[in-house]
């Protein structure tokens, strides 16, 4: 009897590293280098997600998009403070009295998704300023650049005064060591959006993510389109993390698919480049839909079908409002993923929760919901007086600067 | 702006300055030191007024942790810029030397040093690439860098998706550890600025560079082999770059790409030599400036984060401080410098009529 | 893909005959046409409809800021000198518009009227600063680049807003419909007329006093040339055409916030291309603007070839730096160019205009 039970208990440890509970080993947790999407507790060796520079962790894929149909805890109408099977940890040592200084390492706000969501987050910090939770709000932008950032964290730890540290990676594996020694410091770490490959920090926040995206998109242009169609991928740069999970997602479902992959196109985001391109293959023969990573320049891809003249193709864009404005005016079939934006309100949230020692969700997954025929209407409406490379998906409805903050962006 | 005001009115101050800091070139490796001393004395203040102290020993530490990567990359561009050339690829370099290090290392303690190694060759063999096409085959150095950027760009999009390898803790070590107030990184970087400065001005290779720079056709005519120098300082250029790969390496514990050439090191490095008081067009300069020039830009940036000045509004005054900072040395070149020479020429230029030596009599100021 | 081989002996043959027809495919500016004339013929080779005038039009009207873009950096490189901030100032003025007209029509005109003074500006602080201040123009257009990305994004709080109106966007995404080939784009059209204004100044007095200027200032201030004011219009002239490359990039394709990131270098690229010399006072506009034509073409290529889009960058670098050294190794089977003080006589240079 005995060697079965502990047979048992090996089986059942080893399962449990195997579907991704977490470890305390940082070294184990190496997989996910394919950040927004990855949840860093994952236990997949991390030779496999880094070496052979692999984007495609089927586990994670696969959780993902499980998670798109799971009903998330909490009050639906703050997605924000909502989480998908979250496990919570204790933060009662992280307890605080008093307004805290909250730290932030900003990787920029060098795109319209960060701009938006920066803004949501600035408000919400006004929020508890007023309310006496926040005394100081400092931080810290390292334009894109990792180095700096992990100086711009150092420059945090080394200050000695945040109440918290809140975190969103430029890159995925090169901020791990950074993070690393923040957690050592004793301060609660929040990172959100992308994450590092430690599982130190009090916090990670974010949406499903990049395979779940992918896939919204992938998904929509199987099902709207005939066997045998074509389609095109646009995508914005190569190597980045949060971008080519997403990519990894489409090829996998339009690899199982009848649809014909044209191509996959850097774009850099550009609209000029992305509207010469859309054209070029046009010229060539037939495209039936679009793929992107990002929406950024969406409207430029569908202005190609309209200048040569052809029918509107089955248009997978994002939940940035040009683009939703060109589906309502043109009534094309589309789709518009969202990598949910609201979820810069989460990481203040969390750091209030902290301070007051209540649970925080070890890793706090977001609801993250495409823009469909459905709520496109509703989405246009709740969003008439915001100015274009806006976020539909915001979520800062409720805050005291709405609309003027974002409508200015100031 | 700021600088107006301050680098402007003590001048004899700054000859006496440099002088003692830098015997051969007084007058404006001393200005650039007065500038960076000016930057700090207002940084110092204007942090204080905000409530925080600027030469605190963590802002200190800062600042020089921020210097270093560039600082490696600029002493380099230094070497080129004095030859009358240019490297656009340095970013370039550093990412694939930052790939080749930590793959060839792979997180085994035992393979450091070969994974430098292998780090520093390929940087070199760019360098010798990049010597060649501009020497040889007669192409603008602007171009030639720029192709051979595009080169290693298509090759490094192509065979690396992400980031790759990993470097073992003691490597690790190299970006994160510190003596005292000084960062190690920081501290081998002024090491190699050293052996730069002594290059410069000890060694013949180092005597042909300000020949080369002064006046191509003028060093050829007398006998020197430009080709040569010039192709040395492109080696050395690339290298440094690789040794800034390998530190970005050490600190993000593994090799990456897009991450490292899209962050602006080549315009950045440009930027530092020509803030450090090195003509452009070549044949004067030094690398003690470079440093400052490096150091004032680690300034600006610790007090625009001790600051939280917005990050647009950054890039706004960076522009501009590098614009006056930059007329502000001009003007105290204009009379002996009448005709401004063009780089990128070579054997056709106008300017810059010095004899070959590398000393500059500046001592007017 | 490379440049034709041609041998060194008919590169010397052509260089004794002269400006022979040969001449233009022999070195120099030759070679782009050359090249451009190899590339064209490969697309229409792997994909037959590229020639047909409707795809062709497409191709102009897309390569058509470029070509505009590539005009205004040759005035200032043939003048010894380098803008940088082209890039930003095409996306400063595309968000300039965005904002400013907001999608009302009746704006349209107003505000392409103040780019155009917003684009002088800018082209005068760059040359005044490059000329008085004797701030290098690498420099001086490297700010100016900083200056403008942070001080636009600033303005509008980081992503563009407002929205272009139609009759601002029809200049770079319409054209005048006529049989055959669908459409005759307007931005092809603006092209045009600029290649031609372009010609005909490089072959007016400022066009010589700025080559002379480029090829040897000393030599071109004892003549008289007042260099300062040369080449600080050289660079308004730069300003001004970016800020028209601006309508076209905005008309064709919209605002996004990328708009115009990294367009200096492909300019000076494809200035390069051409076969003018980086360091001012050679060079042929004409076979500037073939250069800007021949990269898009290569871009073109590059999609058709179904090449995968990372290692595009590389096979770019070998043809730009194999294009380059060509012209370069022709250039210098040459006579050598004339001594300074003759060229102050006779600052005219083989190809003007």
């Amino acid at each position: 009897m005995r060697v079965p039970k502990t047979v048992l208990a090996g089986l059942a440890a080893a399962s449990l590293a195997l579907t991704g509970c977490s470890t305390d080993d940082p070294e184990a947790s190496g997989a996910s280098a394919e950040g927004d999407g990855g949840s860093s507790a994952e236990a997949t060796p991390a030779a496999e997600g880094q070496a052979d520079g692999e984007w495609f962790v089927r586990a994670d894929y696969e959780r993902q998009l499980a998670q798109r149909d799971m009903q998330p805890e909490g009050d639906e109408s703050k997605p924000w403070l909502q989480a998908i099977e979250p496990e919570f940890v204790d933060t009662a040592k992280y307890k605080k009295s008093g307004a805290q200084t909250l730290c932030f390492s900003n990787a920029s706000v060098s795109n319209p998704w960060r701009v938006t969501g920066w803004i949501t987050m600035q408000q919400q910090v006004d929020v508890y300023k007023k309310s006496g939770e926040i005394g100081e709000f400092r931080v810290s932008d390292a334009g894109d650049d990792d180095n700096k950032q992990i100086s711009d964290i150092q420059a945090f730890i080394d200050s000695g005064d945040c109440g918290a540290i809140i975190v969103s990676p430029s890159t995925t594996a090169t901020l791990t060591p950074a993070v690393e020694a923040a957690c050592e410091s004793g301060v609660p770490v929040i990172v959100f959006d992308r994450g590092v490959n430690t599982d130190c920090m009090t916090t990670f926040i974010h949406p499903i993510g990049g395979y779940a995206y992918g896939a919204d998109g992938a998904e929509f242009l199987v099902d709207e389109l005939e066997p045998g169609s074509k389609v095109l991928a646009l995508r914005i740069l190569p190597g980045v993390d949060v971008l080519e999970n997403r990519w990894a997602a489409a090829q996998e479902i339009f690899g199982n698919s009848d649809l014909e992959v044209l191509g996959d196109e850097f774009t850099g985001g550009d609209a000029a480049k992305i509207k010469d391109i859309v054209t070029q293959y046009l010229q060539r023969g037939d495209v039936d839909g679009i793929w992107m990573d990002a929406g950024d320049g969406a409207v430029a891809a569908v202005e190609a079908f309209e200048d040569a003249g052809q029918d509107y193709p089955v248009m997978v864009g994002e939940d940035e409002l040009s683009f939703l404005r060109k589906w309502k005016e043109t009534g094309m079939t589309a789709i518009g993923p969202a990598y949910s934006n609201f979820q810069w309100r989460t990481p203040i949230e969390a750091a209030v929760r902290i301070w007051k020692g209540e649970q925080v969700p070890k890793e706090w997954v977001l609801p993250q919901s495409p823009v469909t025929d459905e709520n496109l209407d509703s989405l246009l409406e709740a969003n008439k007086d915001m100015p274009s490379l806006h976020y539909a998906k915001f979520g800062g409805e409720d805050l005291p600067g709405y609309p003027q903050a974002w409508k200015d962006r100031s | 702006m700021t600088l107006t005001q301050q680098a402007e009115a003590p001048r004899t101050a700054a000859a006496v300055e440099g002088r003692r800091r830098a015997p051969v070139r007084l007058g404006t490796t001393g200005i650039i030191y007065l500038a960076l001393v000016a930057i700090l004395v207002i940084g110092t203040v204007l942090v204080a007024a905000d409530g925080d102290n600027l030469l605190a020993e963590r802002n200190i530490v800062d600042m020089l942790t921020r210097s270093s990567v560039l600082g490696f990359i600029a002493i380099g561009q230094t070497l080129v810029i004095l030859c009358r050339s240019l490297d656009l690829s340095v970013g370039y370099v550093a990412a694939l030397s930052s790939l080749v290090g930590a793959t060839t290392m792979d997180g085994d303690p035992a393979r450091v040093p070969l994974g430098i190694a292998a780090a520093l060759g390929v940087a070199a063999a760019v360098g010798l690439v990049n010597g060649l096409v501009i020497t040889k085959l007669k192409v603008n150095a602007f171009i030639a860098t720029l192709g051979v950027a595009l080169i290693i760009r298509g090759y490094l999009d192509t065979e690396y998706k992400g980031p790759a390898g990993s470097v073992p803790d003691s490597f690790q070590n190299f970006g994160y550890t510190r003596i005292g107030v000084v960062p190690l990184s920081t501290a081998v970087m002024l090491a190699v600025a050293v052996a730069g400065i002594v290059l410069l001005r000890r060694t013949r290779t180092g005597y042909r560079m300000f020949a080369v720079g002064g006046n191509d056709e003028v060093a050829r005519l007398s006998g020197l082999r430009t080709d040569r120098t010039v192709i040395v300082a492109h080696v050395l250029c690339s290298m440094t770059a690789g040794a800034a790969g390998l530190l970005l390496a050490s600190r993000f514990s593994t090799g990456v790409a897009a991450q490292i050439y899209s962050a602006g090191y080549d315009l950045d490095s440009i930027a530092a030599v020509v803030l450090g008081g090195t003509l452009l067009m070549g044949g004067r300069g030094g690398i003690a400036g470079t440093i400052a020039g490096v150091l004032i830009l680690a300034v600006l940036d610790t007090v625009f984060r001790l600051l939280q000045i917005d990050p647009f509004f950054r890039d706004v005054l960076r522009g501009a401080i590098i614009i006056v900072a930059v007329a502000l040395y001009a003007r105290r070149q204009i009379d002996r410098h009448a005709v401004r020479a063009r780089f990128g020429k070579h054997g056709r230029a106008a300017g810059g009529q010095d004899a070959p030596r590398p000393v500059i009599p500046e001592a007017r100021a | 893909m490379s440049h034709p081989a041609t041998s060194p002996a008919r590169t010397n043959r052509s260089a004794a005959v002269g400006r022979s027809a040969l001449d233009l495919f022999a070195g120099g500016s030759g070679t782009v046409f050359a090249l451009l004339i190899v590339v064209l013929v490969a697309i229409t080779f792997l994909n037959p409809s590229f020639a047909e005038p409707p795809s062709l039009m497409a191709f102009l009207r897309n390569a058509a800021p470029l070509i505009v873009l590539a005009i205004g950096q040759y005035f200032v490189i043939v003048s010894g000198e380098f803008d940088l901030s082209v890039g930003s100032l095409v996306g400063a003025q595309v968000v300039i518009a965005a904002k400013l007209i907001d999608g009302e029509e009746s704006r349209t005109w107003g505000v392409i009227a103040l780019m155009l003074v917003f684009g002088l500006l800018v082209g005068l602080v760059n040359g005044l600063v490059t000329t008085l201040l004797r701030v290098p123009s690498f420099i001086t257009t490297l700010g100016m680049l900083l200056i403008l990305a942070g001080a636009v994004r600033l303005w509008t709080g980081g992503a563009p807003t407002g929205a272009l109106s139609d009759s601002f966007r029809q200049w770079g995404r319409t054209g005048i419909d006529m049989p055959v080939v669908r459409q005759l784009p307007y931005a092809l059209l603006i092209a045009i007329a600029l290649g031609v204004a372009a010609v005909l100044l490089m072959r007016a007095p400022y066009g010589r006093t700025l080559l002379a200027t480029g090829d040897n200032p000393t030599a071109a201030a004892f003549a008289g040339v007042r260099v300062w004011r040369v080449r600080t219009l050289a660079f308004v002239l730069s300003s001004l055409m970016a800020t028209l490359a601006a309508i076209l990039i905005g008309g064709f394709a919209g605002v996004s916030a990328q708009v115009g990131q990294g367009l200096e270098f492909t300019a000076i690229t494809a200035v390069v291309l051409g076969g003018v010399v980086l360091g001012g006072g050679r060079g042929w506009v004409v076979a500037a603007m073939a250069g800007a034509l021949t990269y898009q073409a290569l871009e073109r290529l590059f999609t058709q070839l179904d090449m995968p889009t990372t290692a595009r960058p590389a096979l770019q670098g070998v043809i730009i730096i194999a294009a380059v050294a060509y012209a370069a190794r022709s250039r210098g089977h040459r006579p050598p160019p004339p001594a300074p003080a003759e060229t102050a006589n006779d600052p005219v240079p083989e190809r003007v205009g």
